[in-house]
């Protein structure tokens, strides 16, 4: 069966990765997926507001909600892969169902568990992960044809209430950044960037 | 009081105003009880390690939330506490409504049910049983503020002792 993924064009995800941090200037929370994701969100530059998972595979759309819920005035993005979110795609439904105006998940589809060996996941062949998204009860899902639309579909997830649910074509290229794997470091540094926390002296 | 008020009257005492549920049917006195709190949000997960994930990102964003679930739910849980709220060291509070002990009539909520506690033994996370009314609220409370003074997770278990269990009807 054809998918609308077909005919898209395949994009870098560590360029649109960077495209879309530079997008962010309020201080906006990012939760980046096991892996690539999270590698490239660090390639892109720290940020205090980055939270980098170093396990807990399909759970960054769950953290997402949860900080989003917590913290209603800020922007969260929350970044996954498709293999992670096929784990837990449930969580499209409480996202649907709870609908924080103030979420964002974008997936970076290349159709593989790239970390584990490149298998093929099912949106390589069947699965359009946007169709899944928007029949979960997501309206505002959409496919990012080329860098352009992914930055204004960005700027519409900055600029208006959610839920949003952004999903791009990407490549397998392997991503160069490693962040340390320190998860206390890591929590402790999130939280004082979204102020969750004080500094300490 | 009931064990579910309780429980509630706890939770409030806590800060914990955020309550993320997968269904059970010895909990539900305490899931409608959070539900009819006004200031408490509580809504349902699709699946318990979801469930914990929505949890810890509230924990990070600085709100004090609770995890309720069944026994045989846990095991879908076993993941996300070992490596997310354990290593980083997130104040996961679970309540967890006992099956397969005490008067079980289904053969498959048995073996969960020996193994969640040896689970959590070998990952460090600190449980507690509840099965008399007049111990909830001094053990639920302790075990509250520890959970989040430690920034570790934390089970209560909710015995057929206090609630009846679940009957085969």
């Amino acid at each position: 069966m054809a998918s609308p993924r077909d005919d898209l064009a395949i994009m870098s995800r560590k360029d649109l990765t960077a495209r879309m941090v530079g997008k962010l200037n309020r201080e906006e929370a990012v939760v980046a997926g096991i892996g690539n994701t999270n590698f490239d969100l660090l390639d892109a530059g720290h940020r205090p507001q980055n939270f980098y998972m170093l396990g807990s595979m399909g759970l960054a759309a769950p953290i997402a909600l949860g900080v989003a819920l917590a913290q209603p005035n800020r922007k969260v993005f929350g970044l996954e892969g498709d293999g992670s979110i096929l784990m837990n795609l449930g969580t499209l439904t409480t996202i649907a169902a709870q609908a924080p105006g103030n979420l964002t998940i974008i997936i970076w589809d290349n159709g593989l568990y790239q970390i584990t060996g490149k298998q093929e996941t099912a949106t390589s062949s069947v699965t359009d992960i946007v169709a899944v998204a928007a029949g979960c009860g997501i309206p505002n899902s959409a496919w990012a044809t080329d860098e352009n639309h992914f930055e204004s579909l960005v700027e519409t997830a900055i600029n208006t209430p959610g839920p949003h649910f952004i999903a791009a074509r990407v490549d397998d290229a392997s991503a160069t950044a490693r962040p340390e794997r320190n998860p206390v470091l890591w929590k402790d540094r999130f939280m004082v960037g979204i102020g969750s926390k004080p500094v300490q002296s | 009081m009931n064990w579910s008020d309780q429980l509630l009257e706890s939770l409030r005492n806590n800060d914990v105003d955020l309550t993320i549920y997968v269904p059970d049917e010895v909990l539900t006195p305490l899931i409608r009880g959070a539900e009819d709190d006004p200031n408490m949000e509580a809504f349902p997960a699709s699946r318990e390690e979801e469930a914990v994930g929505i949890a810890a990102g509230a924990a990070l964003g600085g709100r004090r939330s609770v995890v309720l679930m069944q026994s045989s739910g846990y095991g879908n849980s076993v993941n996300a506490l070992a490596s997310l709220a354990v290593p980083y060291q997130l104040p996961i509070l679970m309540i967890i409504g006992e099956r397969g002990v005490l008067g079980e009539f289904n053969p498959v909520q048995v073996p969960i049910s020996r193994a969640i506690r040896p689970s959590l033994d070998a990952m460090g996370i600190p449980h507690r049983t509840l099965e008399r009314e007049d111990e909830v609220a001094a053990v639920a409370d302790r075990m509250m503020l520890q959970c989040f003074r430690t920034q570790l997770p934390a089970v209560l278990f909710i015995n057929a002792l206090l609630t009846g269990g679940k009957n085969d009807r």
